[in-house]
Order: C-alpha cells, then structure tokens, then sequence
C-alpha cells in the first residue's frame, strides 16, 4: 500500500507539470503560489513534498523539514483511496469529518495548494460556444428567465432568451375541447432581465471597497453620520482585515449573538452564489443572531387561510398541480382576484404564463377581474372589472356567500363529506348570528360594488365550473393577502371555494401561472435547498441535497431569533417581540420571538447583504434611523450597487453580478420554498451559469469575499472544503439527475439542459381531486409532514380533522375569542379604511402592489434601461420619478394634470412622484408600486420627503392582526398634491461619491 | 424575391415592453459598422410600444401599438437623404448609413410616422434597422420578435404577392397612409388602438332589488342605419367597439323582455360608457325618477 501511496504522490507531480506546462491559466494559477507543500501519512514518516516559487514546480518524496502546508492521511491506503480520482465525495467528507485527514499551515496557503491539486481536473474544460466575428455565446440564469449571454472582447454584447436547437427536448401537449395547445421551443425573459446589461455597466456599480470618512474603528464611530457622510476608497486588505476583526471582537465581548446579518428576499440567482448559500454556510460558521423573514407575499394565506386547509408548507396557499390542463378543459369561468399575473410573471417564470392565458381567449372562456386597479393581465384579457374599495374585498366575499346559501349554489355533497364548521358559518355569513345578513345590499357601501353586479357574480359563479385565481400565483401570492385586511381576504377565498366544491373538475385554484405538466421526478436542487450550505436547519437541505452532495454540515449555535417585522425597532429600542415562520405545522406561527433572548447579547455588528429594505419595508424611515442607532457598533454592506441601505453602512463591500462568477441552478426552482414552481414554466431548464466576463473594477463574487474573511477567521478551509465556485457548481451537477442525462463536459459547453415533458400517463394529478374524491393524496409533493397527518397518513387535509374546517379548530385551541382572527371568518373593517377618522385628512387609499417591470429593488434606478418604460418611471426636469396613478376626478379635484410632480403623504412622511392620470383606478383609489431601489430623502427631518419613489416610506408597520408578524402594508391612507419644489432635481443617475480622508 | 415583413396583433399585446427593451439591450453600447451606431443610452426609444387608454370608470381599457421604422417600400426618408445615406435593401429592409447619414437631420423630418430618432453626440438620423446585422448573420428573427412572449410580434419572410394575400386573410392593414408609403409592418386588429367603442350597462330590478338585466338586445343606430346590434351580458353590459372617433351621433335602444324599451341619442367624441341605463318595468307604467336623473348624469 505504501507503494501504491508513493505512485499516487508521484502521478500528482507529473500531473501538476504537465498541466503547466499544456494550460496557461493554470501555469498562471501555479504562478500565484509561493508555498511548501507536504502531503504525509500519520500512522509512519511518509510522504512527498511540493515546492512551488516562481511559477515552478519541484518535489521529493520524504518529509520536509518545514512546510508552509501540511495534508495528512491517517494511512496510507485512506490517503490512496482519497487521492485517486475520480473524487468520492462521501468518502473525502467522511474522511475529514472522523479526522482521517486534517490539514496544516495558513488558511491562504492550503486553499492554495488543494486548488493545485483540483484545478487539475479543469485544467481543461471549454465552455460557451463560438458564433463568429469574436462573439461567444454563454449561458446564464436570472430572476427573469434563463439566457443567453454574448460577449465580444470580454464586454457583454447582448442578452437575450434561450430558443432550443434541434436535440433539446419537445414540449408537452394538453389537449382541450377539440383542441392542442403546446408551448414554444424557446424560454421567456421577463422585461427586467433584458435590462441586465444596463445594470452590469451601471454607473452605480460598486467598483472597490469604502470605508465610511468619519468611521474609526479605534476612536470616534459617528454612527449618526450614516446615510450622510461620504465614503473613501480602501483595499480589500484593510477592509477585509476590518470586518474580521469586528467579526473577532464583537464575537469576543458579547458573543456570538451580538452578530447580525440580513438578506434581502431574493437574490441574484444561483445555487452556489445564492444567500441560501455562501451566505448562510459562513454566518453559521461565525455565529449570529437570526432573522426570521416573515412570509412577506403570502400573509393572508400563512396566518389565515392555513387554520381552514393546513398545506402550511406552502405557507397556507392551495396545492397548485395539474391545473392548466384542468382549467383548459373544464373551466367555463375564471375569477381574477387581486391577481395580476402579467405584471408579476408568477415569480422568477419570465412570461412564461402569458401566451398559456392567450389560450384562454382563444377558448373563449370570459374572466372576471376583482381589484381596485384594472391590472395588466386585466386590460389583457378583458372581462367584468368589479373594483372593491381596498380592503373590503372580504365583505364582497360574503355577499357571494350569502347568495349561493340562500340560492342554494353551493355544492351540498362535499360541504357534507369533506368540511366541518359549515352551520357556523352559514349563521354568519346569514346573520342567523349578529342579525346582519351579508347580503349583496350590504356589502356595497362598505365595498362600492353595486350588490347587481355581486348577485350577477355570484350566480354565474355558482352555476358555472369556476376557477378562483387569487393572487399573482392564482394559488397565492402577493395581490390583497399583504393589506391590512389580508388574513381575511385569504380565509375567504379559501372558504368560498371549499363552497364551490374544491377539486372537482374545473373547479380550483389557478390562472394558468401553475400547474404545466412537466416532469416534477427529474432531481435538480433549488435554491431553497441551501447550495452548498450545508445548512439542515434553516434550508431544505436535508431532503435530497445533503444526501446527494456529501458536504461539510453547518450549525448556527445561537439561539437567538429576532422578527424581521420589527428589526428597526429590536435594534433601536433593544427588543422586539413577533410571531414566528414555521411551516412544518400549522400551529408552529403561534410561537412567540421574544428579542433578546436570555443570557444573549443585543446585536452591536450587523451585516447587510443588498439594500433594498428601504423600498420594500413599511414605514421603512425607521431603518435610517435604525442605521443612525449607536446600538450599532458597526455595519457592513455587501452590496452590488450603490442603492438604499448600501449607503448607510460603515465599510461597504462590493459584489459582482452572476454574470461575473460561475454558478448553476435550474429556472424558477425555489426548492423548498415553494415546491415545482417549476410548474410555472412550459420547460425545465437546467442552467450553467458561465462566469460570462471578469469581474468589473475590484468586485468580487459573494463566494469569494466570504471565502477570504474566513480566511482571516481561521474558517476557509472549513467554508469552502478548499473548492472554488465552479468545483462547487460540479458538485451540484453530480448531485442531480443531469449526469445520467448530459455529460459534465457537453453542459459545461452547451450551458443548458431541456428537461423532457413526461408521457401524459405521468402527469402530475389535479389538485385536491384526491380530496374531492374521498381518496388518499396522490400528489408528488411531501408535504403536510407525515405527523402532520392527524387521523392516518396522506388521509385528509393537514386540519385537525382532516377536512376543510370552515370553523378553525386551530385558532379555536388557540385564541377562540380573538376578535381579529375568530375561528369562523368574519369582516371586521380596515384601520385603513375611508370610513375611519383618518380619512378626512388622507382621505385617498394609495395601493402598493408588488412592481409590474422590475423585480422587487432589482432592475430598478441604478441607470438601468427600465428607466425609459414610461410606466416604469417619468421623467420630469432630468430626474426619473416613480409613477403615482390617479383617477381623473380626484386629479381634477386637486389641480392635477398628467406628468405634474405630486406630493403623496400621510403622517409618516412624504414621496414625490409623477402623476399618472387614468381611469384604471377606481376614484378615491391611487396606485404606485412598492420596492423603488432608490430612496433619496430631501432633508433630514422627523417626516422625510423622498424623491427616490420609496411609496413604503409611507405605509403602515402594523401587523394585520395582533397575534401575528404579518406585514400589512399593501394599501393605506393617503393625501395627494401638486408639488412645486425644484431640489428634486437629483441627476437621472448618480454615482458613488468618495472623500478623501 | 422574398422580403422582410412584420405583423402587429394588438389584441395579443400585454405591453410588457420586452420588444423595446430588446433593441435597447441591443443597440446602447454597441456599434455595428455598416449598419448602425450606438443608441443613446436613455431617451431613444427605436422600438416603442405606444399606449392608449379608452373609455372611463369603469368601461375602461387598454391596447397597445408597437410603433417603429415601417421599412417603407417608397420612404420620404431615402428621397430627403443625400449622399444615398438611406437605402432599400432588396430583402426589404431600409438602412440608414451610420456614417454617410452624419449631420442629415432632414432625415428625421422626412420620416412621416416619426420613426427616425436625432441622435445628438454623433449628429446622427437613427432608426430601428429590422436587426439586419442579426439577419444577415442567419438569424431567424430580429430581436423584437425573439422576445414577444405571446406571438403578438411576428417576422415573415414572403413575396410581396403573398404577403398581400395573407394581410387579406388575417384582415391586416397597416398604419394611416401606409398603402401609399408601401410600409412593411402590418396591423391586426388595429382598431383597438385607432377606433372608439361606446358601452352601457342595463339596471332593471327584480323583487324590489335592482338588478343587472342580463339578454337585452342593444341595437345602434345612426339617422336610419342600423350600425350594429348585441345583447347585454350577466352583469347588463354591452359594447359597441370599432366605431370611427368623432364620427357624430347616434342612438342606441335598449329592449328587454318585461321592460318598456328605452332609447338615448349621444354624440359619439371619443371611446364612452354611457353609464347605468336605467329600464321601467312593463307594468309599473311610470318613468323611474332615478333613472332619468343618472342619465342625465352621465350623457
């Protein structure tokens, strides 16, 4: 065996000289390294050194008597096993973690040397694919859809989306009444993704790490100059060295609790740059206080609809499967409620449900559209338009109900064999109760609805095989579950189809967003299965990913949690309490955080990955102000762009876009956080995320910056198991079931792989059919948790009986007299209400809706292209304003015309917009979406004034009900006037501004 | 000879603006010599997508008109240049040389659908050029139409014979003095852009409730001529549509069975509802006050 160990070391050497001597990019990569390097076994002096100086390569076998790096195996036949390739991961990950094999040296020094050895591998590899004139095309994989990526010269020449060459797979077909309907060859890029390149070569690019002028770690911190004071250039050496030191005394002095870092709620894509990633895998490596992210899009569906159906794995929202094709063929009326489709494309599906709803108008099927803005995939698809003030929809809700009970519209047989609660609810919605009964009459002053059109609607729904599409998901998501009145939007669109017999066909939940039959088997991780994080407690790791890619584990040991819903305030203040996300049980939200937690120190470090919260949080001045706390003893931003909270940090680290590192991922699949939402897409798509250029200035990729902070803690090896992103992105590759489809080799070139449309036999069944029906569930989706199942497993719903409870035992058990959240739905009006006192002084309900061109803050300012979507943002003298909609008749009643600049307020501040006039807001109802990446206040004061478009500066922080942390922000009270003033004028695009010290 | 035509559908438009954004993603940043020079970063929009609103709360909606170079057969932009700074190629295409075009502002006023941008730095007439370099390096398509998510974009490479015959078929028509110009670019269901629609909703009610009256038969007209009949929907809606803006007045009379028909004259201006038309019951024999009052109202 020691003869076999001495070859295996001396093949090493042949190979690392061979591969200088064939590749220069490795020849430069040995050329870097100035080490010894002594690979030994334990168990007896044996072993070969490498010494590596000046580009050259010289080695002996025997032991040195000083190497800068040792690797040692414990014998000699594990140290053959593990060197000898092709790599067993398992048996590598074993190895280190039962001590078989340790290394020695700096942290630096042995990451370069293992990367010696594993560059071997790549030495190599081609990727991209040459199309002539210097062009080459490589693959990569945004928020909007896979693409492609030309590059002329090591600049971006195009993107564009992927169409299909002759050997990637055909397309599925649904056939429905008489006719075929099949998708394209090609992908769709959602409009954001078409802006990239204008974002990669934005002038707010952040080029080189800064350290705020007037922060000195080792005097004066000034933490009340942050937001205002300038930056000044540094190295990554003291910048680096600076975070890590904090990192190192804030961790010593406090612990590691005093240690806080955010996320904002997506990401540039990619598994292995993901923040479920990297992100996680070194913070839980250092240590921190967590942040649990309430279910921001979902609300209504986690807090509410959840007691009546369970499916709390997908935050309270209905099963999505096999819905297109039984909506196609049996559907003869789709309900549109709060949902907009067009404008959020799904999330992450390009428009990939677009042409699937021309498909509705080519059936003929009519759609109704409820919501107090005629929306995109409303002006496209026409209809009844019914425009319910905002926040009253669950009154109209009602109203339906109170028809179909006293018309006897209902489906009697299963209310009878699959629902429980249904006396009391009737009682309710009858006003057997409160003596109200919900009639049409009712809901209309509360609504303005005309009770006609209700009693018209809720006839044609009872006796039409109706789908509901509430929110943009159809299932779900974002729409009324995020306004102050959420929660009971979302019982009620869960209540009223339980009415209508949900899961028999042509009945349930959907828009044709989700629900393609595509193939749900084919194994490809999603970015909900934390990368390479090895996290088996916060992601969805454990399922499939840590078995299929053995990796080193990773644990947060810190107890400490804290609601991000009230983040500003823990910080600010020195506590906050919330109610938890938890989606393994329905019960789990019931779970109080209480910040601090005993025996743990309040934050003091905090860092920040992005900046959006300013225009995606309510009320979001409380995080300038939380920024200006002296409780925050230092804050780090890793950051992209110069934008939002990027400028409120103490040392700013800038991060190169995925167009500038290497990763992989698969299109639209979030992995555990909303399983197949690849449903969405008419085609999987596997992508390689070619690192199509370098990256710009001295950005570096997140994987990269976290690799070398680790470094300065003595973690590198540990983070990154001496691998780079592209090993990693192997590793993913082998993890899945692509290798028994495409060579390694052939997808590293080619960029993508078409997951093959099953035969028809294998289609994913229709949601809930097998409830409908008295049967077990059949759908490919693990969840509820099987002790979740109350009576016997995979038997009923997640509910405590098993069925759809229209009285929720749940929030019986729980709290049965809250008046917010009674265990049977009831309407109770809006805080945000034109009926409540405030009204007479904000008398306009603003709407917020989830941005219909930009992808939250992402796409958005920074000089992108989208600047120039007239819908998007005005210009108006040089600067581009966010767009404010307003009905006519209240422009008129206030003196404004189209493009004027207006003032929208409340007491808690002030946004400058550009007017838009139109008749798709009902009047008294105005419409600006949330999430502006820019936030650029006026003048400092109590009440701010931002001409950034930051509409959430604005609205409201309360939480929809007392007994939750569910953000309620989706609409409020509002005032709107002309706005004379001229300071706006900032310039169309802005650019880091540096001090010198 | 096989040339280079493209097809607007209207009604498959979601204004999405992924085609502008294309030729933005396309041409900011980037020169092809021979064929173009850069586009300005902001302000330029050679590919547009036009927005028109009809109507008011709540019959109200929304169509799109994709608006660039027509690639005219005979272009005002080709006589006005000199230099031959603008040429037809013979695949269709007109081409604006980005050198020999330099300092020809006339170009621009030539362009009778405003199609031609001035772009200020370089002294330079620019337009959307159909992607030509992509086309000759063997693209199927230009950009535009790469990335239109529905179809509602199309490019068609046919003789001119054949593209007449399928712009019969498909009722295509191109914009206002297109046949004179010979533009390339072809409309379907243009009058969702170009026309007006007037609409109404029928209230009648039912056991002492109002109500929506489904099934009434509307009928317009216009002096003695019947210009078209529909019947209201569940929700007593109806809609006129592909009316000629301005075009005068009308009538349109409203039958519903148990209900004494009801007629009113407008003047037909720009898209309108004409709000709730309130309906009398056969044998309640008198006017509804109401209903007289909310016509008022909205006529």
């Amino acid at each position: 065996m020691l003869r076999r160990f001495s070859i295996t070391l001396t093949g090493l050497y042949a190979v690392i000289r061979y591969c200088a001597w064939r590749y220069p990019a490795y020849r430069a990569q040995l050329a870097r390294c100035n080490l010894i390097a002594q690979i030994r076994i334990v168990d007896e002096d044996s072993g070969r050194w490498y010494e590596i100086k000046a580009g050259r390569v010289r080695s002996r076998a025997g032991i040195h008597p000083k190497p800068d790096v040792t690797l040692s195996y414990e014998t000699a036949d594990v140290a053959t096993r593990l060197l000898t390739p092709p790599i067993d991961w398992q048996e590598q990950i074993n190895s280190a973690k039962n001590f078989r094999l340790k290394v020695d040296g700096p942290d630096e020094l042995v990451y370069q040397f293992t990367q010696l050895m594993f560059a071997t591998r790549g030495a190599g590899w081609r990727f991209g694919t040459e199309v002539g004139d210097g062009v080459r095309r490589y693959t990569s994989m945004t928020n909007a859809g896979p693409c492609f990526v030309y590059v002329k010269d090591g600049k971006i020449l195009r993107v564009t989306p992927i169409d299909f060459d002759q050997d990637d797979a055909p397309p599925w077909t649904i056939e429905a009444r008489g006719r075929r309907f099949t998708p394209p060859r090609k992908t769709t890029l959602a409009v954001h993704g078409l802006a990239w390149k204008s974002m990669v070569y934005s002038p707010d690019r952040l080029l080189y790490p800064m350290r705020r002028v007037d922060f000195d770690p080792h005097g004066e911190r000034h933490p009340e100059n942050r937001g205002k004071s300038g930056y000044v250039r540094v190295s990554w050496d003291e910048a680096l060295d600076l975070v890590a030191s904090e990192i190192r005394r804030v961790k010593t002095d406090h612990g590691p609790g005093a240690i806080l870092y955010n996320y904002p709620s997506h990401h540039s894509w990619g598994n292995v740059g993901y923040w479920t990633s990297a992100l996680l895998r070194f913070f839980n490596a250092v240590g921190h206080t967590r942040v649990n992210h309430n279910p921001d899009s979902w609300e209504g569906w986690y807090w509410g609809a959840a007691h009546h159906w369970g499916n709390s794995m997908r935050l309270g929202t209905a099963e999505p499967y096999g819905t297109v094709g039984d909506l196609l063929k049996e559907a003869e009326l789709v309900v549109f409620w709060s949902s907009d489709p067009e404008s959020t494309s799904g999330i992450y599906a390009g428009y990939e449900g677009t042409l699937r709803r021309t498909w509705l108008k080519e059936l003929g099927i009519p759609a109704v559209h409820i919501e107090p803005y005629l929306n995109a995939t409303a002006a496209f698809l026409g209809g009844k338009w019914l425009a319910p003030r905002p926040g009253t929809d669950t009154a109209l809700a009602l109203a339906i109900a109170h028809v179909w009970i006293t018309e006897g519209l209902h489906d009697k047989r299963f209310i009878a064999d699959r629902t429980v609660g249904f006396e009391a609810w009737k009682r309710y919605v009858t006003g057997a109760d409160d003596g109200i009964p919900k009639t049409p009459e009712w809901q209309q002053s509360e609504t303005g609805v005309p009770a006609r059109e209700v009693r018209a609607l809720a006839r044609e729904w009872g006796s039409k095989r109706t789908y509901l599409a509430a929110g943009g998901w159809g299932n779900g998501l974002g729409g009324a579950c995020r306004g102050p009145t959420g929660v009971q939007w979302a019982r009620a669109m869960a209540c009223l189809m339980a009415m209508q017999g949900l899961g028999r066909p042509g009945v349930n939940f959907g828009n044709l967003q989700w629900g393609t039959p595509i193939d749900t088997t084919f194994y490809f991780s999603g970015y909900g299965e934390g990368g390479f994080s090895g996290d088996l407690v916060a992601t969805a790791s454990s399922i499939s990913l840590y078995q299929r890619m053995p990796h080193l584990p990773s644990v947060n040991t810190t107890l400490q949690v804290l609601p991000r819903t009230n983040l500003p305030e823990a910080i600010i203040e020195g506590r906050a309490e919330g109610y938890q996300r938890d989606s393994r049980s329905i019960e789990g939200q019931f779970v109080p955080i209480r910040y601090p937690a005993p025996g743990h120190s309040r934050v003091r470090l905090f860092y920040r990955y992005g900046g959006s919260n300013l225009g995606t949080m309510p009320e979001s001045q409380r995080y300038v102000k939380m920024y200006q706390s002296p409780n925050l003893e230092v804050v780090v931003n890793q950051s992209i762009w110069f934008e939002g909270e990027a400028k409120y940090a103490d040392i700013i680290l800038p991060a190169c876009t995925s167009f500038e590192r290497w990763d992989v991922s698969e299109w639209c699949n979030s992995g555990g956080f909303a399983l197949h939402s690849q449903m969405q897409l008419n085609h999987r798509v596997v992508v390689m995320q070619h690192k199509c250029i370098e990256p710009l200035g001295e950005s570096k990729s997140d994987y990269r910056i976290f690799l070398e902070l680790a470094h300065r803690l003595g973690l590198g090896m540990y983070y990154s198991e001496g691998m780079t992103e592209l090993d990693w992105v192997q590793r993913m590759f082998e993890a899945s079931d692509l290798p028994r489809r495409m060579s390694w080799k052939k997808f590293l070139q080619k960029g993508y792989y078409v997951v093959p449309a099953p035969r028809e036999r294998l289609r994913a069944p229709v949601a809930y059919r097998w409830f409908n029906e008295g049967r077990k569930k059949d759908l490919p989706e693990p969840s509820p948790l099987p002790s979740e199942y109350k009576n016997r497993y995979l038997e009923g719903l997640q509910t405590p009986s098993g069925k759809f409870e229209f009285e929720c035992t749940t929030l019986k058990r729980y709290a049965p007299d809250d008046p917010e959240r009674p265990p049977v739905l009831q309407y109770s009006r809006s805080r945000e209400s034109v009926e409540s006192e405030r009204a007479a002084r904000f008398p306009l309900q603003l709407i917020t809706p989830h941005p219909r061109f930009s992808f939250h803050t992402e796409s958005d300012g920074k000089d992108s292209f989208l600047n120039d979507i007239e819908d998007h943002r005005v210009l108006v003298n040089g600067s581009y304003y966010w767009v404010l909609r307003l009905n006519p008749v209240d422009a008129a009643a206030r003196g404004i015309r189209e493009r004027n600049l207006v003032r929208v307020f409340n007491e808690l501040g002030a946004v400058i917009c550009a007017a838009h006039l139109t008749h798709c807001v009902r009047p008294g109802v105005v419409h600006g979406y949330e999430s502006s990446a820019r936030y650029e206040p006026l003048a400092d004061s109590e009440r701010p004034t931002d001409v950034g478009g930051a509409l959430n500066l604005i609205t409201p922080k309360k939480s929809q009900i007392a007994r939750a942390s569910a953000m309620g922000n989706s609409n409020c009270l509002v005032e709107v006037e002309p706005w004379a003033g001229h300071a706006a004028a900032t310039p169309a695009h802005q650019t880091v501004e540096t001090h010198s010290a | 000879m096989k040339k280079w035509n493209l097809v607007f559908d209207v009604a498959l438009c979601t204004g999405c603006q992924n085609c502008v954004l294309a030729a933005k993603d396309e041409y900011v940043g980037n020169d092809f010599p021979g064929y173009s020079a850069g586009m300005p970063r902001h302000g330029h929009k050679w590919v547009d997508i036009r927005q028109r609103e009809r109507g008011r709360f709540p019959a109200v909606d929304i169509a799109y008109l994709f608006h660039a170079c027509q690639h005219c057969d005979d272009a005002p932009c080709i006589r006005a240049a000199r230099n031959n700074a603008v040429t037809k190629r013979s695949d269709g295409i007109v081409i604006i040389d980005p050198d020999r075009a330099r300092g020809q502002r006339q170009i621009v006023d030539a362009c009778p659908y405003q199609a031609v941008h001035w772009n200020e730095a370089l002294s330079l007439p620019q337009h959307w050029n159909f992607d030509a370099h992509l086309i000759d390096a063997g693209w199927p398509a230009p950009r535009p139409v790469q990335s239109c998510p529905t179809g509602a974009l199309r490019a068609l490479k046919v003789e001119d014979g054949e593209m007449r015959r399928i712009a019969r078929a498909e009722g295509l028509e191109p914009l206002d003095h297109g046949a004179a110009h010979g533009t390339r670019v072809h409309y379907r269901n243009l009058a969702r852009y170009t026309h007006v629609f007037v609409a109404g909703t029928v209230v009648g009610n039912e056991a002492g409730l109002e109500a929506c009256v489904p099934r009434a038969q509307v009928r317009l007209t216009r002096g003695a001529d019947t210009i078209a009949g529909t019947a209201s929907d569940a929700y007593g809606d109806f809609r006129f549509d592909g009316l000629a803006p301005a075009s005068g007045r009308y009538r349109v009379e409203v039958t519903a069975d148990g209900y004494r028909t009801q007629a009113l004259d407008f003047e037909l201006a720009d898209s309108r509802w004409l709000g709730e038309i309130r309906l009398n019951r056969q044998e309640s024999g008198k006017v509804d006050q109401r209903c007289e009052k909310s016509l008022l109202k909205n006529i």
